[in-house]
């Protein structure tokens, strides 16, 4: 089921259109990768979905029904533009964030504190958010965006500005709020992180969604007919190798270890393909080669104005 | 609690716990107590001293005239002025040398002294001699009882003012006094506007710049937001306003206690020394109409239409600083907004001065009508009993722009604040009242 859909969603600002016909659809308890270049909607969409803005044309469905002023409170976002007050001390900012959100004082105030001891900053409640260091203050934003417990979450570039050990205590928050149940919406440009969390992705480019699915459906419908075999070395060259059904594209031996890449030229099956080579060698693995997202994120984006006739 | 709620209390407790605040709310009582009393008091000290003033009468005729007082003792001397510059004296403050007759030859008398003469001293000879003088004039005309006809006919007149009652009672009243209530609550109308309005301007950039709005208008709708601002420094304000109006009644009975009756009747002694403002305040303290006088301004309903009148101008002017502060960046990018309306403040305050001499005039009648300077100059006429119909008007007119001025601010804030990068013309900012 999904738990949050928008359904040809435009957006006009003055001379620009920031969303063209843009539908996707956030299916409950997933983590889904909304990605795109810079300047591609992404933001304007997540607005949109806030309520922040409104569409120009278009609907945004919030668990099955048309969504509702009252929807943004179960809502957590983390903008990617983060900001606090400077000057307000650490616990009491969260405290009267978290009341905004509809917390009751102490229920906010007994979740703060669980929060904070976790990620270690418990002896920061009393200081001013400035003297906090940047990663310090993205940890009190990451709080003060879940503090009330959303059953959706949507991080615009979660990962910028943490340094790579509390990017993976990030992620790992990320997982287990998933594990929950909650839904995330997770937009990036860090396409590794997108492999490791994502379980959906839609691609926004130039105000469209040209690309979305499944995660591994989508490395799927990229890929490329690139396999990898990896072969104990027998000394043997490649002279058998030779066929029209494939191509060798790299042929490389380390550590007794052959690794041959190859490209399948006509339509067989991957077995078929296998039982030709048998012959070459002891295999060791057979693997096919999926393109990362990185490739099919540049490919899409970098294609010349495939979507515009 | 709502999020309305939360938000004034947070904005109005944040600003009313600030040192800085404490400070000036408590600070500025003292000084506006001490600014009225410290003059007062200074002049009442007296110097210890006596000073030896030689008089060197070649005439004989004034000499006998001059009578010690407290701080100057006359002695009559023989010795020329030269003797007195070439020896080294230092017991003679200064030297008075009349030289020839002063009805005939008035430049004849002359005061020396290596200090700077004191204006107490100088005033003092001059009424001595003057008053001899006059005497001397008279009895040379010959006329018997000159004295006594010249003393019936100077006649002080000054005109009452009789203010009527509804009730028929009539009261002493003084422009002066209404004038001078008028100025004071024009400032303070005119300062509190200008201080809390500007500082709704700095919280909303503070907002937009840090970009907190984004992560709080998830969860408050930017209405909220703004008026949550606007609302809580109101109160910020109205505190401030009600801790000043209580400090300084406190302090001005206070100090008026410690110094006590002692000083008015002095003040008016030290006559020559005082100057002429302080002679004035001396004797309004001293007059017991005063309180009369005062008394028929009605500072009760001063204060209400005073209150009303700060609410309804603060809530006109604070929007549009909100949404001044919600459409630009930076600081510097004020201005060019900022511009218009500081220039209608100070013609505001300009018409409130101007109107202090004829507070029923066109200028002040329609001043005190058109919303945008109504607060201020209104202020100026409320101690002249304006008809309850034009208050009424104006307050009802006031109140109805700020209210049409907040929505207006409104749609504009709520665009404005997560609008970044360009700085927007009038014709962006009327696109923006526009969208949906």
């Amino acid at each position: 089921m999904n738990f949050l859909e928008t359904e040809d969603v435009v957006k006009q600002y003055s001379g620009h259109l920031a969303l063209n016909k843009v539908s996707i659809q956030v299916a409950k308890g997933k983590v889904f990768g909304l990605l795109g270049p810079n300047g591609a909607g992404k933001t304007t969409l997540i607005r949109i979905i806030n309520r922040i803005t409104a569409p120009d044309s278009g609907i945004v469905r919030f668990d099955g029904r048309l969504s509702k002023p009252e929807d943004i409170y179960q809502i957590g976002y983390m903008p990617e533009e983060r900001g606090l007050y400077k000057k307000m001390k650490v616990g009491e900012q969260a405290i009267y964030l978290a009341q905004l959100k509809g917390l009751s004082y102490p229920v906010a105030r007994k979740r703060l504190i669980h929060w904070f001891e976790k990620f270690d900053i418990m002896s920061w409640w009393n200081r001013k958010l400035e003297e906090l260091s940047k990663g310090m203050q993205q940890k009190v934003q990451f709080i003060i965006t879940i503090i009330h417990e959303p059953p959706l979450l949507i991080f615009d570039e979660p990962f910028s500005g943490f340094d790579p050990v509390n990017a993976d205590i990030l992620k790992q928050e990320i997982l287990e709020l998933k594990n929950e149940g909650r839904t995330i919406i997770f937009s990036t440009h860090n396409m590794a992180s997108v492999e490791e969390i994502c379980d959906d992705i839609a691609l926004i480019n130039r105000s469209q969604v040209v690309l979305s699915g499944d995660v591994t459906e989508v490395r799927n419908r990229f890929k490329g007919n690139t396999f990898l075999l990896k072969l104990v070395d027998s000394g043997i060259e490649s002279e058998t190798f030779e066929t029209d059904k494939y191509t060798i594209l790299s042929d490389e031996t380390a550590k007794g270890v052959r690794e041959i890449r190859i490209h399948k030229e006509v339509d067989m099956s991957n077995s078929d393909l296998v039982s030709l080579l048998t012959k070459q060698g002891e295999i060791i693995s057979f693997t096919e080669e999926l393109p990362s997202m990185n490739d099919i994120f540049i490919n899409t984006v970098s294609a010349p104005n495939t979507t515009e006739v | 609690m709502s999020k309305l709620e939360i938000i004034i209390k947070r904005e109005y407790l944040r600003r009313v716990s600030k040192k800085s605040f404490l400070l000036l709310t408590f600070l500025m009582p003292i000084l506006m107590v001490a600014m009225v009393f410290i003059p007062l008091w200074l002049s009442s000290i007296k110097g210890d001293d006596v000073h030896n003033i030689a008089v060197i009468d070649n005439t004989g005729k004034y000499a006998a005239l001059f009578q010690d007082t407290e701080n100057y003792r006359f002695v009559q001397s023989e010795k020329s002025l030269e003797d007195y510059r070439n020896s080294d004296n230092k017991e003679i403050y200064a030297f008075l040398s009349i030289t020839d007759d002063l009805l005939q030859n008035p430049t004849a008398a002359t005061l020396y002294s290596e200090k700077q003469i004191p204006g107490e001293l100088s005033r003092l000879i001059n009424q001595v001699i003057s008053k001899e003088l006059e005497e001397e004039k008279m009895a040379s005309f010959n006329i018997p009882n000159l004295k006594e006809i010249i003393k019936e006919s100077k006649i002080n007149f000054d005109v009452q003012t009789i203010k009527w009652g509804t009730d028929g009672k009539e009261s002493k009243s003084s422009s002066m006094v209404a004038s001078i209530t008028g100025m004071v609550f024009t400032l303070l109308i005119y300062m509190f506007i200008m201080i809390y309005g500007g500082m709704v301007m700095q919280g909303v950039m503070e907002e937009k710049t840090n970009r907190i709005v984004e992560v709080i208008i998830s969860s408050v709708r930017p209405f909220d937001l703004m008026m949550g601002k606007i609302i809580g420094i109101c109160f910020v304000g109205l505190t401030q306003l009600f801790l000043w109006g209580i400090l300084t009644t406190a302090l001005l009975f206070g100090s008026q206690l410690i110094f006590g009756g002692g000083i008015s009747p002095d003040m008016v002694t030290v006559n020559g020394m005082a100057q002429q403002g302080t002679n004035v305040s001396a004797n309004m303290m001293n007059n017991p109409e005063i309180f009369e006088i005062i008394n028929t301004i009605n500072f009760v309903q001063l204060g209400i239409f005073f209150v009303l009148f700060f609410i309804g101008g603060y809530l006109l002017y604070a929007s549009l600083f909100a949404a001044i502060g919600s459409s630009v960046d930076s600081q510097e990018d004020t201005q060019q907004f900022m511009m218009p309306i500081t220039v209608l403040m100070i013609f505001a305050l300009y018409a409130g001065i101007y109107s202090m001499e004829n507070p029923d005039g066109p200028l002040a009648f329609w001043c005190s009508l058109i919303p945008l300077t109504s607060p201020i100059v209104m202020m100026i006429r409320l101690p002249f009993d304006v008809p309850y119909w034009q208050l009424a008007l104006s307050i009802a007119l006031l109140y109805g722009t700020a209210i049409g001025i907040t929505w207006l601010s409104a749609k504009i804030y709520r665009v404005g604040i997560l609008m970044y990068g360009k700085k927007p013309d009038i014709k962006e900012l009327i696109k923006w009242i526009k969208y949906k």
